[in-house]
């Protein structure tokens, strides 16, 4: 069962400024969508208007499902920051959403969990604590934090951007074969992270900020950073970050 | 290792030489100012005296702590689970903190009596504002994003209460408990310097009155003792409950996160 979302008329201002206003955005249930853009043009905050998390005041926008049932409850949220807690041992990190929620206790978690760290690649990682885990294996357990939840729609916010660009690219291609045919969207600065991972790539831009049309890069994700269409993709995408900048 | 245990005793050696060169230097009469030998003779004849005081102190120290501890955490987390409370409660709370503590001891001797009560109410009193302060901050500078996720995971009010805001409050709660080791003490003998007819700071007082100056400063080392060791308990017991808090101030190169 896949849900297509809609986002209508979203519109963020900040200290009376309008950062965007009547902003559409159609995320197709199966696709992995990309949002690109600078810092400061609201892509975060539009992140969180989907999520129901978003804190400022002056943010608001309308969303619909396919199926007619809200949204809520129906995100998995994932950032740039892994936001692991440190006083929990990594699988209990893992299966944090139903130490939360203890009406959804089941047997069998904790063997799910196991498995998503057996796929994470972090196997013998599970009693430790995260403070002794490397920044690439802290961000690949909130991976298998964000697939324990299992929600329909999978919102990432530059998850891999704190890593180095080796450890960057190996979570990519394990994203990119973790959440294949999953709804997802996500939020990056980086053209080739972008066109690497995503079915239709959207540029948002300008001020007040606009989304462009989708670019939709051929070919089945992780897409090979040497790709010559990837690599003229990344050149165009970045001449119209570059070109409408302020 | 070895270099840990060692210091603290040349500290305690290099003061104990500090104290007899003074006493060499000045010809200070003993019952002004006792050398060291002195003090340790008179620790150990009146050493039954002395321990019998010192229980009663110890008592009222652990008691003042234990209930200033938990009336302290029981306020942060009222203050921070009812917005209004806060509102109303924080000034009052500001405003009995000016009030100096010491001010009040008379007030307390007259309405607790000179039994225990009075002294376990101050160690209470002077300890309540620190912890509840230090364990207030600490659920409130939650990080954000911890909050962000659990509402993205559905937790309810109480879940994040007691599974984000506590433990993420914990080496601040820490912190005030420290303060409250170190303060305990302080609020006990005070208390037993207004009106009392046992602990160290009555043997202490009593001991003065009879120019028994050495007694007076056995009395003080083992009080020393009493809040060195409290603290030290304190702040091991405060490490043992955050065992992820890591200790930064000796590494060197920390990884890269």
């Amino acid at each position: 069962m896949k849900v297509d979302i809609r986002l209508e008329r979203a519109s963020l201002s900040w200290r009376h400024h309008c950062v965007f206003s009547n902003l559409d955005l159609e995320l197709p249930g199966g696709q992995w969508t990309c949002i690109l853009g600078q810092s400061g043009v609201g892509k975060s905050s539009l992140l969180q208007l989907i999520c129901g998390i978003a804190d400022e005041a002056d943010i608001s926008g309308s969303i619909h499902c396919s199926d007619g049932k809200p949204l809520d409850g129906r995100v998995a949220w994932m950032a740039q920051d892994d936001l692991l807690l440190p006083w929990l041992r990594v699988i209990d990190n893992v299966v944090l959403e139903a130490r939360l929620r203890p009406g959804r206790r089941e047997p069998g978690q904790y063997e799910l969990a196991r498995y998503l760290l057996s796929q994470v690649g972090l196997t013998d990682k599970a009693d430790t604590l995260p403070g002794q885990l490397s920044g690439g294996q802290r961000q690949r357990v909130a991976l298998a934090r964000t697939l324990f939840q299992n929600r329909p729609l999978i919102c990432m916010d530059e998850p891999f951007s704190a890593l180095d660009a080796i450890n960057r690219l190996r979570l990519q291609d394990l994203a990119a074969d973790l959440l294949a045919d999953r709804t997802v969207l996500m939020i990056t600065h980086d053209p080739l992270e972008a066109l690497r991972l995503s079915d239709r790539v959207l540029v948002l831009n300008g001020s007040p900020a606009r989304l462009s049309a989708p670019i939709q890069p051929s070919g089945k994700a992780p897409r090979q950073v040497s790709d010559t269409a990837i690599l003229s993709l990344q050149g165009q995408l970045l001449e119209l970050l570059a070109g409408e900048a302020p | 290792m070895s270099e840990r245990l060692l210091r603290p005793l040349i500290i305690a050696l290099g003061l104990t030489l500090l104290w007899q060169c003074i006493v060499w230097v000045t010809v200070a009469p003993k019952f002004i100012l006792p050398g060291p030998l002195q003090v340790l003779t008179t620790l150990i004849d009146q050493l039954p005296l002395l321990l019998r005081h010192a229980g009663v102190t110890l008592t009222e120290i652990l008691l003042g702590l234990l209930l200033g501890v938990f009336l302290g955490l029981v306020s942060a987390l009222s203050l921070i689970t009812w917005g209004g409370l806060r509102r109303w409660l924080m000034p009052v709370l500001v405003i009995s903190q000016a009030i100096p503590v010491f001010a009040l001891a008379p007030v307390l001797m007259l309405w607790l009596g000179y039994g225990m009560a009075s002294k376990v109410a101050m160690a209470t009193l002077i300890i309540y504002f620190p912890v509840t302060a230090a364990c207030f901050d600490g659920l409130r500078q939650t990080h954000t994003g911890y909050l962000k996720l659990a509402r993205t995971l559905g937790a309810s009010r109480r879940a994040l209460l007691l599974q984000i805001r506590l433990p993420a409050a914990l080496p601040a709660f820490g912190s005030g408990l420290r303060v409250a080791a170190s303060v305990a003490p302080i609020g006990a003998v005070v208390g037993e310097w207004v009106g009392s007819s046992t602990g160290l700071g009555y043997l202490m007082l009593n001991a003065n009155a009879r120019m028994q100056v050495d007694l007076m400063f056995a009395a003080l080392l083992v009080l020393a003792l009493i809040a060195v060791s409290l603290y030290f308990l304190i702040d091991f017991l405060a490490r043992w409950l955050t065992p992820w808090q890591a200790d930064t101030m000796h590494s060197q190169n920390r990884r890269d996160r």
